[in-house]
């Protein structure tokens, strides 16, 4: 099995004095309010099961207190489930003994957190350096490896300041260097960027792309920002009071959410950039022979003008090879932005050929 | 009314005074048997403690205060400090005390040393146990408000007179604070940078060494400032069993109604103390400006 993939099933977890008692309440559906007023535990998961192959961004989304950082912390077992299995690369690891733990911490998984928990009275380097540390890395190859993971995140020349001395941004890139200087395979992120404001978010996902696109790791990212998801993850989970409510990718969570709840998560959204020519395009039509093809992996957003150039017809769409695979029109772009609200074929499309003629 | 409820009732003069005379030759036969080898476990303390003295009084007194002015400096990185402490030193020194602050000195030094190497690990010790905590909470209470002289007895009786009886009574006193401020520190220290380091994978003693110590090195700091102050308290009374120093000539102006000699080395411990305080302090701040 591939060593970096992560497989989680049939995860429960709940708080409390006495975890095991309150199981079978758990298993026949007790809510989460009626398990915490009348029995004093605190639901935190339920049910869960997920895949995250090798290399791809799993994203884990879901509002305040819905078990997110809970369910990341299973998969390096700072929490122990209370039911449940969560292997990694094929290994158990909830059987594994204390030293091999260790182990699989210093040189699996690691980990970036919400609010830094960087060690204040160390510097950036021997914060860079400390998984090295407790690996007992040879004392060159450290150094060597903290000041190749400090310049990549940029933070060369701040090598002797302490994280007190630092703005947030700054804090999480060295968080960022700490984990990914063990060069573990999987990477957890539990809302690295929650405590930054939104110029300084967009500049570290910028970051944590180029490094995935050189780095292919695996990696869990917790957000509570649905736009967020989109630029980083491949999938992205939407957990509600402790259950996966769907987990798909962002063209399918937009254009067919599972449910209401869902669905108000991606009402914010601009769905013009979301949107790839791809998931909306229609059949292709083997007659079509214009010259303003359009790609499938574009956006909706970078289609328009080109489709536009001539309204009334259908442009062909190409993969990346350039073969013919679907067709899109100035109309169905419209219609997808718009949200489904416009629904085809009961009308509403002959109204709106009708206002773009 | 009846008799008992007139007076307490006792249980007994005769009885009680035979419990007591139990205790009391129990112990004395103990000491008696065994007093030579516990004495004999103390010796390497004993001439630490008598090398130290000789070291500062042999010393040339002008390269104790360049010593000690630098020690300073090294702590504190403050100028300030170390013309204080220049100061202090030069006027017990001009006031014809120097010896027995020299002697003062040593008997500090060597009690602090003492309860950091025995403190701090008991700290450690409490911090990793919440029912070792509970055990030694009141026996840290107990030895706080316990009489000095209680425990005395038992020591000199032990001992007898002299310099290691002294540096005993001393620990005991001020131990407490080492152990109470380390155990404190270590808890105190914030989970999220504990669930990183196990997020790591650092074993127990890689997380003691490179986190928990480290971010409670100012609450340590703080403890044996505090012990220091004691120690410097005690210095009077362990000079009734013998202890040279400060302290003595302070007992003999008592007995003897001398009062200039009693306020000047009255005044040379709390100058001494003033200074260790200060010199601490600063330490424990600078450990604190550093994260
Ligand atoms: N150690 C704990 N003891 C008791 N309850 C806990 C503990 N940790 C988490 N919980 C509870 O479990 C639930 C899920 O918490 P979790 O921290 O995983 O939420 P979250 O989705 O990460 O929220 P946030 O976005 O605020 O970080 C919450 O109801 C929380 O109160
Ligand atoms: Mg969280």
């Amino acid at each position: 099995m591939s060593s970096g993939s992560i497989q989680v099933q049939g995860l429960y977890k709940v708080f409390g004095r006495d975890p095991a008692a309150v199981m079978p309440l758990v298993r026949e559906g007790i809510g989460k309010e009626e398990l915490r007023d009348t029995h004093g535990h605190v639901l935190a998961l339920r049910n869960i099961d997920l895949s995250v192959p090798e290399g791809s961004v799993q994203v884990i989304m879901g509002l305040s207190g819905c078990g997110k950082s809970t369910l990341v912390r299973h998969f390096n077992r700072l929490v122990e489930p209370t039911e449940g299995s969560v292997s990694v690369g094929g290994v158990d690891v909830l059987t594994l003994p204390p030293g091999e733990l260790r182990h699989f911490r210093q040189s699996v998984i690691s980990m970036v957190f919400q609010r830094f928990a960087l060690f204040p009275h160390k510097t950036v380097r021997a914060n860079v350096g400390f998984g090295l540390d407790v690996q007992r890395t040879e004392e060159r190859e450290r150094d060597r490896r903290v000041a190749r993971w400090i310049e990549r995140v940029g933070l060369a020349g701040y090598e002797e300041s302490y994280p007190g001395e630092l703005s947030g941004g700054m804090q999480q890139r060295v968080g960022l260097a700490r984990a990914l200087a063990t060069d573990a395979k999987i990477l957890l992120m539990d809302e690295p960027f929650g405590a930054l404001d939104p110029l300084i978010r967009a500049d570290m996902q910028e970051l944590v792309l180029g490094l995935q696109a050189e780095l292919k790791k695996t990696v869990v990212f917790v957000t509570h920002d649905l736009e967020e998801a989109i630029a980083v993850g491949d999938r992205i989970a939407i957990l509600r009071d402790g259950e996966i409510v769907q987990n798909a990718d962002s063209q399918e969570l937009v254009l067919r959410p599972a449910d209401r709840y869902i669905e108000q998560f991606t009402l914010k959204i601009n769905r013009a950039r979301v949107l790839r020519v791809g998931s909306v395009m229609e059949p292709p039509n083997m007659e079509l022979d214009s010259p303003l093809h359009c790609g499938a992996d574009m956006s909706l957003e970078e289609a328009l003008p080109r489709v536009s150039a001539s309204p009334g017809e259908e442009a062909p769409v190409t993969d990346r090879d350039g073969n013919v695979v679907g067709a899109i029109s100035v109309l169905r772009i419209l219609v997808a932005v718009a949200g489904g609200r416009y629904s085809l074929g009961d009308g509403s499309e002959d109204r709106l050929k009708r206002i773009l003629r | 009314m009846p008799e008992w409820l007139k007076s307490f009732p006792t249980l007994g003069e005769e009885f009680l005074r035979s419990v007591r005379r139990v205790f009391d030759e129990g112990y004395r036969s103990f000491s008696r048997e065994y007093g030579e080898a516990v004495e004999a476990i103390f010796d390497p303390l004993l001439y630490l403690l008598v090398w130290f003295e000789r070291l500062l009084l042999a010393t040339p007194w002008w390269l104790v205060v360049a010593a000690v002015c630098a020690l300073c400096y090294a702590a504190t990185r403050s100028k300030k400090l170390v013309a204080w402490t220049l100061a202090t030193l030069l006027v017990v020194g001009l006031l014809g005390m120097w010896e027995d602050t020299m002697r003062t000195l040593a008997i500090i030094s060597i009690s602090t040393l003492i309860t950091v190497v025995l403190g701090v690990p008991l700290g450690i010790a409490m911090s990793r146990s919440d029912r070792l905590q509970a055990i030694f909470t009141p026996v840290l209470d107990v030895m706080q408000t316990m009489p000095i002289f209680v425990y005395l007895i038992p020591v000199v009786m032990l001992f007898g007179l002299g310099k290691i009886p002294g540096v005993i009574a001393v620990v005991i006193y001020a131990i407490p604070p080492v152990i109470r401020l380390t155990n404190l520190g270590i808890r105190l220290v914030a989970e999220e940078v504990l669930e990183a380091s196990d997020a790591f994978g650092a074993s127990g003693r890689d997380k003691l060494i490179q986190v928990q110590l480290p971010l409670a090195l100012p609450n340590i700091m703080a403890g044996i400032n505090q012990t220091i102050m004691m120690a410097l308290s005690m210095v009077v009374i362990a000079s009734m069993i013998g202890v040279r120093g400060l302290g003595q000539p302070v007992l003999e102006a008592v007995t003897n109604q001398y009062f200039a000699m009693g306020i000047l080395n009255g005044a040379a411990v709390v100058a001494l103390a003033i200074l260790f305080d200060r010199i601490t302090q600063a330490y424990g701040r600078r450990l604190r400006a550093i994260r």
